[in-house]
């Protein structure tokens, strides 16, 4: 097998397999026909869902991959989307220059992951410590940006506007043929399922490459890890700014696609939202992070139309429970499950084991 | 005679900050400290405290027994979440604090949909005293008082009762204690019972001063994850020096500055102190004790 797909397909992710990419496919053709049978509505509203997805698959490197516990991938959003709004404001659209604000607003949250990891990570802050300082670092940021109501809080023509939130973004934008031509709807749908299938495909490359081993061999048992020679503090670094950039990555998005953005976004309970779908799709595992973060957010909105209480009600004691009875998350519980039932069918012997494995391996 | 007003306005402001950190931190640091977990539901136990506190004075009680209910029913509470879920997460700390937080969640939205977003307050003790040109609340000097009798209860219970005994040998080596007899599973339970009953007198002692909600928890955390953050494991040679730091760096910027530099001074005082000192002001003081 050629080393590209060995790094699509190998330890660190559990979908794998002709059957796993057979659905892969599916969904991903089902994915790209959707707008074209779906009401307007329901294709922007589908969109929304995958912003999200970014900040989820970031916090699954982080927290499921590399074993820290961060709560500050709402800083990170907040952080990109403020940014996004301030640069496109100030900017205007022309020459794709949105483009420019997204890029610039990612890269922001990039540095800021760099920033905050370096202090907590070459500080050696571990455990529990790294999540309420994460925690207190994203409160802190909110906070701030709540106050900021005043009329001297503007950078440049871009007001923040306090606790109501930054308004008049612009959304991106192409220049063509002298038109402008602005991505919202269907195009902002398809833009938004390219990054997330580049995004998704990279990242298990990058979590089934050398790199991604040391990452595992970090959250299974750190001191080992060092003792046998690797920097660990350099890997959670890069595996921290890694995740801050797909939170920045949502939060710009974000924006974009909104056209606003309050604090928000960022304090309690926006907070809690993606250790919840992480935790409870299946924080070790990108796919089971992606499906789970999707349905839950599906189920969300949901329950939101009639009380946003009961919903977030619901999302605690989904996320207690998981924690109790699946740690592993129900999207791995389900698919072990399925492979439980699956290979219990033909009554196997040890030489059909061994095969079975030695293929498997291939 | 200005100048002497202006230090003891300087040590009050102090001084009061150096009381809010030490009870919003002090139940959390001992849980902390104790099972290495990191109660995400502490801001909960507090809001907790606060309304029993309110609805026993508005039921009649007067306010120092209404408090000591406010840190019972939370102490309650506390042994009662600890026998049911936390005492199945002492192997997993990071599970914890995602358990801790789901319950925060769960109950804080829970509060909402049961009393609503408002609740009729009862109102600061009346009384002030005057130095200089400033006029001061007495029942600013209440919570100080308070803040100084927590330590010294801490104290005593953690160095001269038999419980104390039990409790630093549990948490210096669990599978000793055991095989000495003690039962550690009791003593976790009752060492978080403290921890939330502490959390609920806190809730009570500031109810006077603050507006009921169901979020007001929020108000405490920050502080009190900066201060054990700062503190490290310990609460008395953790929790109070980081405290004491803490106020005066909070009351000097919030002093120059305004609030908002207080807190953030006080975040920024943070990461660096995580940066030089990783274990804390408790980890410092140890090694140079040893």
């Amino acid at each position: 097998m050629p080393r590209f797909l060995k790094l699509l397909h190998g330890d660190q992710t559990i979908g794998r397999g002709p059957a796993f990419w057979t659905g892969f496919c599916v969904v991903l053709l089902g994915a790209l026909l959707y707008p074209l049978g779906a009401d307007d509505y329901y294709v922007g509203n589908t969109a929304y869902f995958f912003i999200w997805i970014f900040m989820a698959l970031g916090l699954s490197l982080i927290w499921g991959y590399t074993g820290m516990l961060s709560f500050g991938q709402t800083a990170f959003f907040g952080l990109a989307g403020y940014s996004y709004g301030v640069i496109s404001i100030n900017l205007g659209s022309a020459y794709g220059l949105t483009f420019f604000a997204l890029f610039s607003a990612v890269l922001l949250a990039a540095l800021l992951a760099l920033l905050l990891g370096y202090f907590m990570i070459y500080g050696r802050i571990g455990g529990v410590f790294f999540g309420i300082v994460t925690l207190s670092v994203t409160f802190a940021f909110s906070q701030f940006l709540a106050q900021t109501a005043g009329p001297q809080w503007r950078i440049g023509e871009a007001r923040l506007n306090g606790y109501n939130g930054m308004v008049g973004i612009l959304p991106l934008s192409l220049p063509w043929s002298g038109e402008e031509i602005y991505i919202e709807g269907r195009v902002l749908y398809y833009l938004l399922l390219a990054m997330l299938v580049v995004c998704y495909l990279a990242l298990r490359i990058l979590v089934n490459s050398r790199f991604g081993n040391v990452l595992v061999a970090i959250r299974e048992n750190p001191e080992r890890a060092e003792m046998l020679g690797y920097d660990i503090r350099k890997y959670q670094l890069a595996s921290f700014v890694i995740g801050g950039t797909l939170a920045g990555i949502s939060g710009a998005m974000y924006t974009s696609w909104g056209q606003f953005i309050t604090p928000a976004t960022m304090a309690l309970p926006a907070v809690a939202m993606p250790i919840i779908w992480v935790a409870v799709g299946g924080r070790k595992d990108l796919t089971a992070t992606l499906i789970g973060t999707f349905v839950l957010l599906y189920a969300f909105q949901t329950v939101t139309v009639y009380s946003q209480q009961y919903a977030l009600i619901l999302m605690g004691v989904l996320l207690v429970l998981t924690v109790l009875f699946t740690p592993s998350g129900y999207v791995v519980a389900l698919a072990e499950l399925l492979q439980r039932l699956t290979a219990a069918k033909p009554k196997d012997n040890a030489v059909s084991r061994r095969v079975t494995r030695r293929a498997a391996d291939d | 005679m200005d100048l002497l007003a202006e230090v003891f306005s300087f040590v009050f402001q102090a001084a009061d900050v150096f009381a809010f950190l030490v009870l919003a931190a002090s139940g959390l640091a001992i849980i902390f400290g104790m099972m290495g977990i990191i109660n995400l539901a502490h801001g909960e136990f507090i809001m907790c405290g606060a309304y029993v506190t309110v609805i026993s004075v508005q039921l009649g009680i007067p306010l120092p027994v209404a408090i000591l209910c406010g840190a019972l029913a939370a102490g309650l509470i506390g042994i009662a979440l600890e026998r049911t879920i936390i005492h199945r997460l002492y192997a997993r700390p990071l599970d914890s604090i995602v358990a801790t937080w789901g319950i925060s969640l769960i109950v804080t939205q829970g509060m909402l949909l049961a009393v609503g977003s408002t609740w009729p307050g009862i109102g600061t003790p009346a009384g002030s005293f005057i130095v200089g040109e400033y006029t001061y609340a007495s029942y600013r000097l209440v919570l100080i008082g308070s803040a100084i009798a927590v330590l010294v209860l801490i104290y005593c219970v953690f160095m001269k009762t038999r419980y104390g005994v039990f409790a630093r040998a549990t948490m210096q080596q669990p599978e000793m204690a055991r095989a000495l007899g003690v039962r550690t599973p009791m003593v976790y339970s009752v060492t978080f019972g403290i921890g939330a009953a502490l959390a609920g007198l806190t809730g009570g002692l500031f109810a006077p001063t603050m507006t009921l909600i169901p979020m007001m928890g929020m108000t405490f955390i920050v502080e009190a994850f900066v201060t054990v953050v700062v503190g490290g494991a310990d609460v008395l040679l953790g929790t109070a020096p980081a405290a004491i730091v803490l106020g005066v760096i909070k009351a000097a910027l919030t002093a120059w500055y305004g609030q908002l530099f207080g807190q953030i001074g006080l975040l920024i005082t943070v990461v660096i102190v995580i940066r030089v000192l990783p274990e804390g002001i408790t980890g410092w003081l140890t090694r140079r004790r040893v």
